[in-house]
């Protein structure tokens, strides 16, 4: 599966990447499954998205649970809880 | 309905003008102006940029508001937010609604606000004398808007 990865704020900062395409293997099918599949890739990845750490994340641009299932060419955001306003 | 992001400064009294205008019908106007402290959990502020989810941001605020629509028998809603860099005193976010009654206006106002805070993507980073820091979420944003879920 193809998807199209975004990241904001610290997040952004912390891995030095704002975007990325990337080609899933077809065990990875929900949101946890994505962020333990980058997790693995080691550090900075595994520091940034450790489960231990407070992230919000967005499918197709709207806020949802980590439990949410991943769709072809989706546009997957994480990022830290919001601060506006 | 309005939502603009923007990186430069606005006037709270044109945009209001501008949304009552022609409408009769209106006899409330709330508006929320949010600005920029110089202090922040103790540290002073020297500055400030928000980053935003371009595209994201602008869904967000709208389902925001088409909630408040839903909830409150209100005419106008306005919100614009900026973005990049600010400093203190800087207004940051306007929120406007109109209504006949002051009593929707002002529950939608704050619903609209209390939702931005906790659902419309935007960080703002800190300028301090102890260097660049991304602000932390409240925990007491998240009580302001979990009052508004209906039991």
């Amino acid at each position: 599966m193809k998807l199209e990865l975004r990241f904001f704020a610290s997040l952004r900062e912390a891995l030095g990447v704002a975007q990325e395409e990337i080609t899933i293997p077809d065990t990875v099918k929900t949101i946890t499954d994505l962020r333990i599949y980058l997790i693995e890739r080691g550090n900075p990845w595994a520091e940034v998205l450790a489960e231990n750490k407070v992230l919000r994340c967005a499918l197709n641009q709207v806020m949802v649970e980590a439990s949410t299932s991943l769709k072809e060419n989706a546009e997957v955001a994480f990022f830290p809880p919001v601060t506006g306003g | 309905m309005t939502i603009r992001i923007q990186e430069k400064d606005f006037d709270i009294s044109t945009e209001i003008a501008t949304l009552r205008k022609g409408d009769p019908r209106v006899g409330a106007v709330v508006s929320f102006l949010g600005t920029v402290r110089d202090m922040n959990d103790g540290s002073q502020v020297k500055g400030m940029t928000l980053e935003h989810y371009p595209g994201m941001t602008e869904k967000a605020l709208q389902d925001i508001l088409d909630q408040a629509k839903a909830r409150w028998d209100t005419y106008q809603t306005l919100v614009i937010h900026r973005v990049g860099p600010l400093l203190p005193e800087d207004q940051i976010v306007l929120v406007v609604v109109t209504s006949a009654h002051r009593g929707e206006a002002f529950a939608a106002c704050e619903f609209i606000m209390d939702y931005l805070k906790t659902e419309a993507p935007f960080w703002k980073k800190e300028d301090t004398p102890e260097g660049a820091r991304w602000v932390d979420a409240r925990v007491t944003d998240d009580a302001s808007s979990e009052r508004w879920v209906k039991k």
